[in-house]
């Protein structure tokens, strides 16, 4: 803890946000703007088969007809769609074999995140796909996977080497006509990961991706597709950073996970897409739609989610629960400084028998930001004695920040048990002082609260995460007390 | 050690410390008594370093250094312990984990190697027999939910862990049954070793048949008004603080 404590206090006095740097390398870019051509520029870069083109431009025409949404409790200036470059690969030979053939560029780049993928591969057993701007770069301890019959690769590879499974499940729990971003993302997304877990086989590593924005006025549409065979288990960790810039830039990815019967999906994300300045300039937009579906009995799907970056998020990580005695879990770390604007939380979809859902949210909010948590717990008509139970925390630091609580709940089976608590408090003058007087400077102080306050979320994460996101948190919110 | 000058201080433009004077020297237990409210509480917080609380006059020197100066951290850090009369709540944190960032950051202050994981756990396990804690207590969130004995006996095993070279304790006495009171009162005897200092403020003589004074101060209206030995405790307990009112009434009407 020592070690730990002393790397966050060093991180703190001197961070800004630490992943702000732009790495060059040659990029292949699509024109700016969407059109059908846009979408069909696209699909032929990648090679894709005809029903995939379909695909998009059926959800792009779709999309041409949406709305965006205005419901969330955010506010930011009108996207212009043509402005937008929607797809942007580095120029290098996409699919290396070894790492030893990656452009040293973007190897400087995965060491500078603190990713070295030979010491990933080395150390921690953690397979690790990256997606950079648009395009995957690379695939860790394929092989090895391989011999157990887990396929984890990029989306695009998936469409090409396994398309009867992508065609069976790719927009089966969040169709294009979903919302406005998930049509928008159906039409343009570029890549992404696939993975499937084969029936009663346990993955015997952590899957992770790092996705990365780097090209300017590039949007990422990455697409996560996991598909759990019944009686099986993954657990999967993506995280996210982009460079600093003073314009703001769109992320809408779209996630499906799948778990048929005893199968577990457990799907952490450490979020920290580049917040935009002290004064509100620049971030990314992050609207993104993940969702889960528990298909089979005894399914269970878990999301754990620490976010701290992000100009603004808007996003539910949500389980439809199908299957009888299915279990549906979402914990939530949302940090928010400065102007950052989260609207976040779950939805939990109760369509079986015995099924149960869990949720812990923790909000932290600071400087000028605003912190919402949205919630639904729905129970429908047959779903007897589902059990929902929910926990609703915020944090205030400063008296400028704003933190919010929506819970729905819609039941429609009399012998459902629903659970609601909330609590909103704020980091006191008391509890810092108190850590001064034991040597505690207050930065310190400050993490070791915030992150007492998160713990519950921070103990859901795989081991090898937890230390980087508790510094992420100290980090975020770096100078916001005292 | 510890040398206060005509220290005057206050909160929101009340004055609260109207000019104190008291030196503590190596190895010393010097007591502070005085009615409610006569600035007892005050005077440990601002030695302490609090900020609300505003100094406007006089001087303070710890170790011959400027007490008044340097941040409440690294006043800590440099030794000086305070057992809070209301010790605050921090959810979340476990209470071993605490002691643990707060032992660490005052061996970085002096330039020792931090703890490691079993050498703080030996160092606890010692530490918990002075004060009679017990293990599931230290995993739980700091004072979350601890009974009033439960908050001051973890202060004074923080003490001992932080090994101070001044402590002070605000009424740790306060609402400790006799035998709780035994506890951390030999708590506080075992640690003394000539060479550390304590400033205990309290209101009943009782904690001071068991942590022997040589010092006993009456502190009232913002003023130490009279010093003497333990026999003065005595005294105060037996005529109560109306007599010491009376004599400073006395005084300032000459
Ligand atoms: N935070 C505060 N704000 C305003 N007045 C205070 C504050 N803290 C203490 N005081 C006042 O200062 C005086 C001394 O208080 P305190 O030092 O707590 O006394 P004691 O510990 O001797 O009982 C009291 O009149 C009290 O009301
Ligand atoms: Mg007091």
């Amino acid at each position: 803890m020592y070690e730990e404590n002393e790397n966050i206090l060093d991180q703190v006095t001197s961070s800004e946000y630490k992943y702000g740097f732009v790495s060059h390398f040659e990029t292949d870019d699509a024109p700016k703007g969407l059109s059908e051509d846009t979408v069909r520029f696209i699909s032929a870069r990648k090679n894709e088969p005809a029903w995939m083109l379909e695909y998009r431009l059926k959800a792009y025409r779709h999309w041409l007809t949406m709305q965006e949404p205005t419901w969330p409790n955010v506010s930011y200036p009108a996207i212009n769609y043509q402005d937008i470059i929607y797809y942007s690969a580095p120029k290098q030979k996409i699919k290396a074999n070894s790492l030893d053939e990656i452009d040293p560029e973007l190897r400087r780049t995965f060491e500078k995140l603190g990713i070295s993928l030979q010491e990933q591969k080395r150390l921690s057993g953690v397979a690790v796909d990256a997606v950079i701007d648009s395009i995957s770069v690379t695939t860790t301890f394929k092989d090895e996977l391989g011999k157990q019959g887990i396929i984890f690769c990029s989306m695009s590879e998936a469409i090409q080497e396994h398309p009867e499974l992508v065609r069976k499940h790719l927009g089966s729990v969040v169709p294009p006509t979903d919302n406005f971003f998930s049509a928008l993302n159906a039409a343009v997304f570029s890549d992404g990961s696939f993975c499937y877990i084969p029936e009663g086989v346990r993955c015997p590593m952590e899957l992770s991706t790092y996705f990365r924005i780097n090209a300017a006025n590039t949007g990422q549409f990455e697409r996560t597709l996991i598909v759990a065979e019944p009686g099986s288990y993954v657990s999967y960790l993506e995280g996210c950073t982009a460079p600093m810039r003073d314009e703001n830039q769109l992320h809408a990815a779209v996630v499906e996970l799948i778990a048929l019967e005893r199968a577990e999906i457990k799907y952490s994300t450490v979020q920290n897409w580049y917040p935009g300045d002290k004064e509100g300039r620049g971030g990314i937009y992050n609207f993104v739609t993940k969702r889960g579906i528990c298909a089979g009995d005894y399914a269970k799907i878990s999301w754990t989610q620490v976010e701290t970056g992000s100009s603004i998020t808007w996003k539910y990580p949500s389980v439809i629960l199908k299957g009888d005695y299915s279990n549906g879990e979402f914990y939530s770390v949302a940090v928010t400084n400065n102007f950052q604007q989260a609207d976040t939380g779950t939805k939990m979809i109760h369509l079986g028998k015995n099924t149960r859902s869990r949720i812990v949210s923790k909000g932290i909010s600071a400087g000028r930001s605003n912190n919402s948590y949205r919630g639904l717990v729905q129970v429908a008509r047959h779903a007897s004695k589902a059990r929902n139970f929910s926990q609703c925390d915020s944090l205030l630091l400063g008296d400028k920040c704003g933190a919010h609580t929506f819970p729905y709940i819609e039941v429609k089976n009399n012998t459902a048990i629903v659970e609601h608590e909330a609590t909103t408090s704020k980091i006191g003058e008391d509890q810092i002082f108190y850590c001064n007087q034991r040597g505690i400077d207050t930065e310190t102080a400050v993490a070791l609260i915030i992150n007492g306050f998160a713990k519950e979320v921070m103990n859901q994460l795989p081991m090898e995460f937890a230390v980087e996101a508790q510094k992420l948190l100290a980090i975020s919110l770096e100078g916001s007390v005292g | 050690m510890l040398k206060i000058k005509n220290l005057h201080a206050g909160i929101e433009g009340k004055k609260i410390l109207n000019g104190i004077n008291l030196e503590i020297k190596a190895g010393e237990v010097h007591a502070i008594m005085g009615p409610n409210g006569s600035g007892k509480s005050t005077l440990a917080s601002v030695l302490a370093g609090r900020e609300n609380f505003e100094v406007t006059g006089g001087s303070v020197e710890l170790f011959d250094k400027d007490l008044l100066a340097t941040s409440p951290e690294d006043r800590a850090r440099a030794g000086m312990f305070l057992a809070f009369q209301y010790p605050v709540e921090i959810p979340g944190v476990s209470t071993t984990n605490f002691i643990k960032t707060a032992v660490n950051e005052c061996r970085k202050y002096r330039g020792q190697e931090p703890l490691d994981a079993v050498a703080f756990l030996k160092m606890m396990k010692e530490k918990m027999k002075l004060v009679h804690i017990d293990q599931s207590l230290l995993s739980r969130s700091l004072n979350e939910g601890f009974s009033g004995g439960e908050k001051k006996r973890n202060e004074i095993f923080q003490m001992a862990m932080l090994e101070p070279k001044l402590a002070i304790l605000d009424e740790t006495d306060s609402g400790l049954d006799i035998d709780a009171l035994r506890i951390v009162a030999n708590g506080v005897n075992s640690y003394r070793n000539g060479e550390n200092a304590f400033l205990v403020v309290t209101h009943y003589q009782r904690l001071l048949d068991y942590i022997v004074p040589d010092f006993v101060h009456v502190l009232y209206n913002g003023r130490i008004v009279k010093s003497g030995t333990k026999d003065l405790a005595l005294e105060l307990e037996e005529k109560g603080y109306d007599f010491i009112k009376n004599e400073v009434e006395l005084t300032l009407n000459v």
